[in-house]
């Protein structure tokens, strides 16, 4: 493992302290909340010594609040505590799936959905499911809080919109309005301790008719970035849901991807399988809707 | 069927010995072993497939803080060729080059210095200051590329071995093997229906959970103590005195608990570079791979192409078969090519075959054995085809192998007339196994494919000591992999006539035991059981001439009965019996303490033949294979300990699903390794698996006491072509190739349709 200090403010001023104290001095300083990445860099890719900046410490990145008009999920809570949580199960079913991938139950006691949209990996399993329930990132920074939207925050592969100073404190997701649902599924070829192929994140609203009015559909791990395909959402938008819905939206999600041939699938694998996770998600999240 | 024998303790399933320290975590792997002033060694590890080495100069890193050794291929001895002996094999000087390359890196990963320092970070300072010079060769990647006229050469001193007269220019063939019976053309004119395969399987890992791992240390006079995790330490002694010139008697091997093998810790990679890295610091030194550097770095098995045709009469009636069948043997020759050979068509009646084998070099990792060695793939190409040959008669797949299946007095494929073996019987359990009629879910499919593997002998060792109270102590010189030491107290405890609580059993070192060949080969329950049921009967030759002496009797008069010594049946003497208890607490008054040994060369170990059943179904949307179902039924001879037996049966199934369904070793253009971890070189979690439902058939080894087949190979052959044909059964579409991975199916099946 890599040298590196480490310390643990106790606010979040004290934290914009110590990064904007890195910044000015050109020093390398990074933010720890579960470590389930970091700690692997640490070890294997990247051992250059670093101010390592533990922010479980911090009251607001430990908060969860599912209040009124929105909900709050602090940068340090974990997934099993998440996972754990009936309220938020209940509202962001797709969402709790996606966080429940990630990981074994020992590493989902330490592993956040804040430090996975961070690490901001193509295949990160919680980015499609924050972009389709519309969360919104909440960073700190000196001059006071700024949000920005979970598909605007990742800037390209490892790489994301904080500045030197900054961190993410944790997400904000606007509560969703009745007969609306959300769903998301990944490709791998096991069934576990695996990562993406493709992923896919659908929410979506039906009226009493059971006609969808408002939908949103993010698809993973085909493109440098999580991407927000408007035209599935469209396709699914003014229909039942049914299987031409489906499939249209399918045909959207494989025609926005613009996947690599790895280790891990082909081009032609991904773009296909992606409209087969679309329209599955689509399917459960409409499903979820009506019940 | 097996005969009825009265066993106490043969066949019951008492907790294994080694069990709580393994669970508990207090059990010493290979790793775990710390001495004072202790250094870790590190490997430097060519960034090339295939490259000269123009010079390596490992002053800089010498001459850092806290690096107290640097070496490379030139302070090694060179190696004179040889045999260097073990399941591995191979030759010294290629073992040798193996272990730090010399003139030329020949894949990816091939050690070319290594350095000791004070820490682990120190240590990997001190390789990035290690200049090497390299001649970049083209890297020459899989067996067919390889076995081309234009190749570039691996070796220019490589000529085929084994035809009739020497090549006249070199190639990449190191060696070719033929076996043939009868007339194939006329064979295939007989039939009326022929099947014919193209199949090709890449490289695969053994992938073991305990990385490789030793600590050396090395006294002025020259005397050194190598601990280790190994699958036979007395032969890493002798191979690693082999590479370093040492005598054999100033080597000690203390062999660690072992997290797994499989045929992979049967030859040395770190061994000699740690005793040597040691004489030169003057301290202890140890060395630990990666999981990286195990991927890239060890021996997995080889990737092979081969091609198969079968020809039968409508009755099913096989009436010839040819096989091709090449092997890739990675950086040195010795691909298991010789047993892929002789297995192939081992399990069927056959009058007129064709077989021929190839061991090809290619710019990979040297292969190592990998249980039933070069078995599995060439089963697979067979078991496949006469699938398709079922098809074609439609007939039911076991019925036609029951149809052709050898038995007893059949002149095998490889040359002797087989004893009793039960392959029939494994045929008949597996049909009239429930499993095998149940209905199956909408949309999966059913695969049936079978396997046999020869098992060996080979030498082992044993000695058993009476402790003064009658308890006893088991001392073998085989690493425990399987659960072992459980097997042999067993078969002391039957063999003595006590309860298997009285009996314990370790492994001893290179110098508390007699040499043991590897646990390997499916052996040790085999022929060290051999070893200790002799020696318990040295021991009961001895109890019963001290009861003899005790009564006045002679020794013929005196019967071992129930762990106890009584008098023969007619002998009129009027005295207690004498039980094993009785006889220690008096050993000090009638001779000093007992001490049975025996050492040998098991003959006559039996082969096992398995049939395998998988369920499974294909998602035709995304190709991805669930496996509902697997049943493993296996001729075990005798179970001695039926958890370990069901054990070395789930395993096998396991690590031949994985490597049916997603394991493969990915190289880019230029050799290197792409998924050289556990994320992308997908070994199945356990809930990739059903729970394997294993049926032991028992058709006793006539050259074993207790009738015993080893058992640890055969579970692995049968399951890939099991799995390939239940593909073929879910979805209508015939793979040749492995792995059936989701995007290799998909694209199947999408074409299919």
């Amino acid at each position: 493992m890599g040298a590196f200090a480490y310390v643990a403010p106790t606010t979040v001023a004290e934290a914009l302290g110590v990064l904007e104290e890195h910044a000015s001095q050109g020093k390398r300083a990074q933010i720890l909340a579960g470590g389930t990445d970091l700690l692997v860099q640490l070890q294997s890719v990247d051992r250059t010594p670093r101010t390592i900046v533990d922010i479980k410490k911090l009251e607001e990145a430990n908060r969860v609040e599912v209040g009124a008009d929105e909900t709050f999920v602090g940068a340090a809570v974990a997934s099993a505590v998440l996972n754990e949580n009936e309220e938020l199960k209940q509202r962001f079913p797709g969402l709790i799936e996606a966080a429940d991938l990630i990981g074994s139950t020992q590493i989902q006691g330490r592993a956040t959905i804040a430090g996975n949209l961070c690490n901001a990996s193509p295949a990160g399993d919680t980015i499609p499911a924050l972009i389709a329930i519309g969360a919104v990132c909440v960073i700190a920074s000196e001059s006071g809080n700024r949000e920005l939207a979970v598909e605007d925050f990742v800037t390209g592969v490892g790489t994301n919109a904080l500045q030197d100073g900054e961190f993410l404190v944790g997400l904000k997701i606007p509560n969703p309005p009745a007969r609306t649902a959300d769903a998301y599924l990944r490709f791998i070829p096991r069934t576990e301790m695996d990562i993406a192929v493709a992923g896919a994140g659908v929410a979506l609203t039906l009226d009493d008719a059971g006609t969808c009015t408002a939908a949103r559909v993010s698809i993973g791990a085909v493109a440098p970035t999580a991407l927000l395909v408007t035209a599935a959402a469209d396709a699914l938008v003014g229909t039942s849901v049914d299987d031409d819905a489906l499939a249209a939206a399918a045909a959207a999600c494989s025609a926005a991807a613009s996947p690599i041939t790895d280790k891990r699938g082909t081009v032609e694998y991904r773009r296909k399988v992606v409209g087969v996770l679309c329209k599955r998600a689509a399917a459960i999240a409409r499903d979820r809707a009506q019940a | 069927m097996a005969e009825a024998v009265d066993y106490k303790v043969v066949g019951t399933r008492p907790i294994r010995p080694d069990g709580v320290d393994k669970v508990t975590g207090r059990a010493q792997y290979g790793a775990d072993l710390n001495l004072p002033n202790m250094l870790y060694g590190k490997v430097l590890r060519s960034p090339h497939a295939h490259a000269k080495i123009k010079s390596v100069d490992v002053s800089k890193a010498l001459a850092m803080d806290g690096v107290y050794a640097a070496v490379s291929g030139a302070d090694f001895p060179t190696a004179a060729h040889g045999d260097i002996g073990g399941e591995g094999g191979g030759d010294v000087a290629d073992v040798a080059k193996n272990v730090m390359a010399r003139d030329k890196v020949l894949y990816h990963g091939h050690a070319v210095a290594a350095v000791a320092a004070t820490s682990q970070s120190i240590a990997d300072a001190a390789l990035a200051a290690i200049d090497v010079e390299y001649d970049v060769l083209t890297p020459v990647l899989d067996v067919d590329e390889a076995m081309a006229d234009d190749a570039p050469l691996l070796d220019e001193n490589c000529f085929t071995a084994n035809l009739p007269e020497k090549p006249d220019k070199p190639s990449n063939i190191a060696a070719v093997m033929q076996l043939a019976r009868g007339n194939v053309e006329e064979g295939f004119e007989a039939a009326d229906v022929i099947v014919e395969g193209d199949y090709n399987i890449p490289m695969a890992h053994q992938g073991y959970i305990e990385p490789h791992a030793c600590t050396a240390t090395i006294n002025e006079a020259g005397q050194a103590t190598v601990w280790c995790c190994t699958q036979g330490h007395f032969e890493f002694r002798s191979m690693t005195a082999k590479l370093l010139g040492m005598e054999i008697a100033d080597l000690k091997f203390i062999a660690s608990e072992i997290g797994g093998g499989f045929g992979g810790k049967t030859v040395v990679y770190l061994e000699p570079l740690a005793v040597l890295l040691s004489k030169q610091s003057g301290r202890p030194v140890k060395m630990m791979m990666t999981r990286e550097d195990v991927f890239r770095a060890t021996g997995p098995t080889s990737g092979t192409h081969c091609k198969v045709k079968v020809g039968a009469k409508k009755d099913g009636t096989l009436t010839a078969a040819t096989a091709w069948l090449a092997y890739e043997a990675g950086a040195f020759a010795g691909a298991p090519m010789g047993p892929g050979a002789m297995c192939v068509f081992a399990p069927y009646e056959l009058e007129n075959f064709h077989i021929e084998a190839f061991d090809v070099l290619v710019n990979k990792p040297k292969v190592a054995a990998y249980r039933a060695p070069g078995a599995p793939q060439a089963a697979h190409a067979i078991e496949v085809a006469l699938d398709d040959l079922a098809r074609q008669l439609d007939m039911d797949p076991i019925d036609l192998r029951l149809k052709n299946a050898v038995s007893e007095g059949t002149q095998a494929s490889y040359g002797p007339k087989f004893p009793r073996i039960g392959f029939k019987e494994c045929l008949e359990a597996a049909k009239a196994h429930p499993n095998y009629t149940k209905p199956l879910p909408e949309g999966a499919g059913r695969g049936v494919a079978a396997g046999f593997w020869f098992n060996v002998g080979m030498q082992s060792s044993a000695e058993v000591h009476i402790n003064e109270n009658g308890s006893v102590i088991v001392v073998e010189g085989n690493p425990d992999i399987g659960g072992s030491r459980a097997s042999m107290c067993i078969m002391a405890a039957e063999t003595l006539g006590v309860e298997y609580d009285s009996v314990r059993a370790l492994v001893g070192d290179t110098e508390s035991t007699g040499f043991s060949n590897v646990t390997g080969g499916s052996r040790t329950t085999f022929a060290t059981g051999m070893a200790v049921i002799e020696a318990c009967e040295d021991i009961i030759a001895q109890c019963k001439a001290r009861a003899a002496a005790t009564w006045g009797v002679d020794e013929d008069q005196v019967e071992w009965e129930d762990g106890q010594a009584v008098p023969a049946p007619g002998v009129n003497a009027d005295v207690k019996p004498l039980s094993l208890a009785d006889i220690a607490a008096s050993a000090h008054k009638t001779g000093g303490p007992l001490l049975g040994r025996a050492s040998l060369n098991a003959q006559g170990a039996g082969a096992s033949f398995a049939v395998n059943i998988c369920d499974l179904q294909v998602d035709a949307e995304t190709g991805k294979v669930d496996v509902l179902g697997f049943t493993a039924v296996q001729d075990a001879g005798r179970a001695i300990h039926p958890d370990y037996v069901e054990g070395q049966m789930q395993g096998g199934a396991s690590q031949g699903l994985g490597w049916a369904l997603n394991e493969e070793y990915i190289f880019d253009k230029n050799g290197v390794m792409e998924n050289a971890g556990f994320l992308d070189y997908r070994i199945p979690v356990a809930s990739d698996l059903p729970m394997i439902d294993c049926e032991i058939v028992e058709v006793p080894n006539p050259s074993h006491p207790y009738g015993v087949r080893g058992v640890g190979e055969t579970p692995i052959v049968a399951p890939l072509a099991a799995a390939a044909n239940a593909v073929r059964d879910a979805t209508g579409v015939r793979v040749n190739d492995l792995p059936l991975s989701p995007p290799r199916l998909l694209d199947a099946i999408d074409s299919a349709e």
